[in-house]
């Protein structure tokens, strides 16, 4: 055990963290100001990896592939919320969670219909792929390093749509009082599916950005929506700045975890079983997490609101 | 419009009219499948405790199912290789026995579904179902890492366990089985809806601050249903694991958790037979659009939208004309 190889790892939970912080930012988004809660985000996700890994079959440009899969969720996300959610709004949670639920079902088995049962591949494009050299004698993952990037530069972009622009204003002010704004002449509708389609955006970009080191596949998106559910819960729902803070926590925790709680446990137990004990104990790790911030704080870190 | 009592005896029938069929043209397939409705079914009621009558979104359901299911795996596989089960303090011998896997498995939901209960219900709305959601999860994840009961691939028991007096191993007696426990908690769910305990718990779920005005704690009932409703739903999941004889991670699988909430919603949120009904249409229609097409599962979405659209008070609702209980 290493410090290189505990500074490799740190820069993997970091990865993982942001990557989460897309999904997660979109989620508490759309519950912050709508009151929604969406289980259909994951499947935005893989609509994103769906559309990007497409698009890079065709033209080979990664670029494209991003863009493509930013306006397949988007587009996606405002169909959705025109059809379906908007009828949802102000319904009681049960109904929210079955409507989603049924968006799941239509959307992963729509893709098994479009694309087969067979997990696509998108590659790293050669300017991102191979090590890069860190300071310190550190080989890192170009691409990885480039997803930090990216997920931080999101972080940066959404802290200063809601904080200092015009569009910033009125989602915070929809978040506090729908009749109010709706009266100063906002159009609140219009703003609702502009919010759901930005964080269907954000939720597509992550799945197109991970499906690069992973492979693109239905269902792909549950597994991530449910860690961004830990995300929101920790850091308080309707919070940016909590699902940041959730985002890289949960990240660390379960990439950390992940390595060196089986390492933890040979120190006094014998390796198979300290193997066993350890990663059945990390799987379980950010749910722990997540009990004992609830024990603490009821409402998540930066959460105002049950 | 039709009363619902009426509704409710002809599910009952007509269940048993499919079984008497099954049983004449002898086709064991369809006695297996309604011996699947009669264990989904048990599972919802379970689950319409915490849900219809508490008003508990509960999306980690499926946690207390794959706990009894994983209960009669863990103590079968012991049984049919003759290993003692090592606890640390004391060795237990396993079981082929229904009824003592059946009280393992009670135990063992009752107990999750009070850890998971305390925490999770210092929490309403949202957080409640994301956190009830997280919970089923964890269990997912551990019973995937835990290779010794099988890891990803699960646990399979070959020969299915027995119940005294019952020969397990013919489908129609197996289902008797089943149905029976289907039916006891049946009349528990109704008895619990008309006692005092069931009235507070309704009333919790409307208005918690008058249930708390008149010296009551809503956060205990609550607590109560809760532990209740997981232990008939771990019954349900050790009989499921029995009906298949198979155990594997997907029982704790956030998508069954779905589903039973589901099957409610069919049938109608808080209503007696609603689960019932819900497991008959769930089953039918896997098995009927299943058979037409392998995308089956969205003409399932569809339907389900538009019933939490269109019909909010389930089938029971659109036939009764009543809404029935709102979450």
């Amino acid at each position: 055990m290493t410090t290189l190889l505990f500074i490799e790892q740190i820069l993997n939970g970091l990865q993982f963290g942001v990557m989460l912080f897309l999904m997660a930012a979109g989620l508490t988004l759309i519950f912050g100001v709508m009151g929604l809660i969406n289980l259909a985000h994951g499947s935005l996700y893989m609509v994103g990896a769906f559309a990007a890994a497409a698009v890079a079959g065709a033209t080979g440009s990664f670029l494209l592939a991003l863009a493509a899969a930013l306006a397949a969720a988007a587009v996606a996300g405002a169909l959705v919320e025109i059809t379906v959610i908007r009828r949802l709004y102000g319904k009681a949670h049960l109904d929210q969670v079955l409507a989603t639920f049924a968006l799941i079902l239509i959307f992963s088995e729509g893709t098994r219909w479009i694309f087969g049962s067979f997990p696509l591949f998108l590659d790293i494009p050669d300017y991102l792929s191979g090590p890069v050299s860190l300071p310190g004698g550190i080989k890192y993952p170009l691409y990885r390093l480039a997803l930090i990037l990216i997920g931080l530069l999101v972080a940066a972009g959404l802290w200063w749509l809601t904080a200092r622009t015009r569009i910033g204003i009125q989602i915070r002010a929809g978040e506090n009082d729908r009749e109010m704004i709706a009266a100063l002449g906002v159009n609140i509708s219009a703003l609702y599916t502009l919010v759901f389609a930005l964080g269907a955006a954000l939720a597509g970009l992550a799945g197109a950005l991970v499906g690069a080191i992973q492979s693109v596949q239905v269902g792909m998106g549950e597994p991530v929506l449910i860690l961004a559910f830990v995300v929101i819960v920790i850091g308080g729902i309707g919070s940016i700045k909590g699902a940041f803070i959730g985002a890289i926590l949960v990240g660390l925790t379960d990439t950390l975890g992940g390595i060196f709680l089986p390492e933890l446990f040979k120190i006094f137990m014998e390796s198979g079983a300290a193997t066993q004990t350890g990663s059945a104990l990390a799987s379980m790790a950010v749910y722990i997490l997540m009990g004992v911030v609830l024990i603490w704080r009821p409402t998540g870190l930066f959460g105002a609101r049950a | 419009m039709i009363a619902e009592r009426w509704i409710n005896g002809t599910v009952i029938a007509g269940i048993l009219a499919v079984l008497a069929y099954a049983i004449l043209a002898d086709e064991p397939f369809t006695i297996t499948l309604l011996t699947r409705v009669t264990i989904l079914a048990l599972a919802a009621v379970g689950l319409n405790i915490a849900l219809g009558i508490g008003g508990l979104v509960s999306l980690g359901h499926a946690a207390f199912f794959g706990l009894g299911g994983y209960a009669m795996g863990i103590l079968a596989s012991h049984a049919q290789t003759f290993t003692p089960l090592d606890l640390g303090l004391f060795t237990l011998p396993g079981t082929k026995s229904m009824p003592v896997i059946w009280l393992v498995a009670v135990i063992i939901s009752a107990l999750a579904a009070w850890i998971i209960g305390l925490l999770s219900l210092r929490t309403t709305g949202v957080y409640f179902i994301m956190i009830t959601l997280a919970f089923g999860q964890m269990f997912f994840y551990f019973s995937i890492s835990w290779s010794a009961y099988g890891g990803e691939d699960g646990l399979s028991i070959y020969v299915r366990n027995g119940f005294p007096g019952v020969n397990t191993l013919v489908p129609a007696q197996f289902f008797a089985v089943c149905f029976v426990a289907l039916c006891l908690a049946l009349v528990l769910f109704h008895r619990l809806q008309a006692s005092p305990f069931g009235l507070a718990l309704n009333a919790a779920r409307q208005v918690p601050e008058r249930v708390e005005t008149v010296g009551l704690n809503p956060m205990r009932l609550k607590l109560v249903a809760f532990i209740i409703s997981g232990a008939i739903t771990g019954l349900a999941g050790a009989l499921f694991a029995d009906l298949n004889r198979f155990v594997s991670p997907t029982m704790f699988s956030w998508q069954l958790s779905g589903e039973l909430i589901v099957l409610i919603i069919i049938g109608g949120v808080g209503r007696l037979m609603g689960p019932v009904i819900g497991a008959c249409l769930f089953v039918a229609l896997e098995h009927w659009l299943g058979g037409l097409t392998d995308f089956w599962h969205i003409w399932l979405g569809v339907i389900l939208l538009v019933i939490v659209l269109f019909a909010r008070g389930g089938l029971i609702g659109l036939l009764t004309g009543k809404e029935g209980a709102h979450v």
